[in-house]
């Protein structure tokens, strides 16, 4: 068999598998390891039994369903008072009550979202008006 | 199955004993977790109201007081832009003309003239904002009388400040944060840029059992907060006792902040 132009066409082929492939090698053994986000919040270390508003996985997966009940609840419906699945009770505020226990914004919300890739910065828009607690960096 | 008369009434009858648990069931739901209610302590009215004393506040010694200005402001974040085109303002002075120019005459009490008169929002009965806004971004609280903003759905159209008489509204041009000049209220959250803000009446405080910060922050008792709607509120009172006058009231929007001058 002859190929015409093989001297070309070879490289050509070559380079064309190469950069089709890129990503797939770019990345490989450099893969973000998982999050862990920090409960190591003087606010978490006091607590007897370490429980969020939801179990945790239900947090992991939908805490951003809850906030925005929270502040549909808040703000449209006048109520501010949550009483969770387990009786306990909650300000539905997320600057009062998440960042309460969370005060760790950088080491916990933004390891996830960073992980995640949400949006430029890598943050919920929230921030830009709610106010981050002040950490000790 | 042949189906007379009686087995219909029947079937009929168990149907109705049907709807009639429904209300049961309801009741035994609604106890189900989790719940959302008000804060016990939550201060409630049908339709919350103020009454300015403008005479007690320009009988004091202190002509400069900016007590309730400051106050508010602070505990908002309410930035200080430093021009007025771009001021973002939720309560704060005016002239007598500018407050009162449909009622105003050519020849006032003395008094009256160089004074400053203390405006916020108006929490209109019926609110013109309200009736403009395209995403329902601004409401009025069927619980409170209360004409509320939802920032998270503004869009920054700036109709409500174009439908409202009273200036009541400002528009953030720029990113507010920068500008605020007071301590940092933490428990509060500031805006951004793109988003209309205005006088809440404290919403967020009368839901934890307190007065708004501008009636507590005025030592001079010219701020009267209390229920229109309650023969008894002291707001009620005062106006039983005082001539009291409201701005525009020709337009019918139904100013619910009282002027006694
Ligand atoms: C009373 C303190 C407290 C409050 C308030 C609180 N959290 Fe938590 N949160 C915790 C604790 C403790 C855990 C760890 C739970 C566990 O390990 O079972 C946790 C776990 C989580 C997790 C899962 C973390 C993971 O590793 O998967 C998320 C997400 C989370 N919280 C978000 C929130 C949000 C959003 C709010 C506000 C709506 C909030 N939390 C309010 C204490 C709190
Ligand atoms: C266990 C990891 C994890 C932690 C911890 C976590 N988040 Fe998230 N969060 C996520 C992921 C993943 C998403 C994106 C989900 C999606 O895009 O469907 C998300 C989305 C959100 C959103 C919706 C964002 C948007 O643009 O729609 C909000 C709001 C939010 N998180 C708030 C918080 C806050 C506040 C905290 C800290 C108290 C927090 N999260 C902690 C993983 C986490
Ligand atoms: C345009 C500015 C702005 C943005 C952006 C914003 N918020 Fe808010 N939010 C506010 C203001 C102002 C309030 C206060 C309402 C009140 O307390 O009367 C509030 C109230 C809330 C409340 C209830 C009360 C409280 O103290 O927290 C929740 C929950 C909330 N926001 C969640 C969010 C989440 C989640 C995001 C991001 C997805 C977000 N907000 C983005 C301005 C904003």
């Amino acid at each position: 068999m002859k190929i015409y132009n093989a001297k070309l066409i070879i490289p050509g082929l070559l380079i064309f598998v190469v950069m089709v492939t890129f990503p797939i090698w770019y990345n490989k053994g450099s893969a973000a390891p998982p999050p862990e986000p920090s409960l190591n919040t003087p606010a978490i270390q006091r607590m007897a039994e370490k429980q969020c508003v939801l179990p945790k996985d239900q947090m992991r997966t939908d805490h951003m369903q809850l906030l925005n009940e929270w502040r549909t609840e808040v703000v449209r419906n006048g109520n501010r008072l949550y009483v969770a699945w387990d009786g306990k009770e909650y300000n539905m505020s997320l600057q009062n009550e998440c960042m309460r226990c969370h005060s760790n914004k950088s080491e916990f919300c933004d390891t996830c979202h960073v992980y995640a890739g949400l949006k430029s910065g890598s943050q919920p828009y929230c921030w830009t008006c709610h106010i981050a607690p002040k950490e000790n960096k | 199955m042949e189906s007379n008369r009686r087995s219909f009434l029947k079937i009929g009858g168990i149907c109705a004993l049907g709807l009639g648990a429904l209300p049961v069931t309801k009741a035994l739901a609604r106890k189900a977790l989790p719940q959302v209610s008000d804060f016990p302590e939550a201060l409630k009215a049908n339709q919350w109201a103020m009454v300015v004393d403008m005479k007690k506040c320009w009988e004091q010694a202190d002509r400069d007081c900016k007590d309730c200005i400051l106050a508010c402001h602070q505990y908002h974040n309410v930035p200080d832009i430093g021009t007025i085109k771009e001021e973002i303002k939720w309560l704060w002075q005016e002239s007598y003309h500018d407050t009162f120019h449909d009622q105003a005459t050519k020849f006032n009490i003395a008094n009256i003239e160089h004074n400053p008169i203390m405006v916020l929002c108006n929490h209109c009965t019926s609110p013109p904002c309200v009736r403009v806004c395209p995403t329902k971004a601004t409401f009025k609280d069927k619980k409170s009388g209360i004409v509320k903003m939802d920032y998270h759905r503004c869009i920054g159209c700036r109709f409500c400040m174009a439908g409202c008489p009273y200036g009541a509204r400002s528009f953030n041009f720029r990113d507010p944060i920068p500008y605020i000049k007071t301590e940092l209220n933490m428990a509060y959250p500031a805006r951004e840029r793109g988003v209309v803000e205005k006088c809440s009446f404290c919403t967020e405080r009368l839901a934890r059992g307190l007065f708004p910060a501008c009636v507590e922050a005025c030592r001079h008792g010219a701020l009267t907060f209390g229920d229109i709607t309650d023969a008894d509120s002291p707001v009620r009172k005062l106006l039983a006792e005082n001539y009291s006058i409201k701005r525009r009231p020709e337009l019918g929007t139904g100013p619910n902040v009282y002027y006694i001058i």
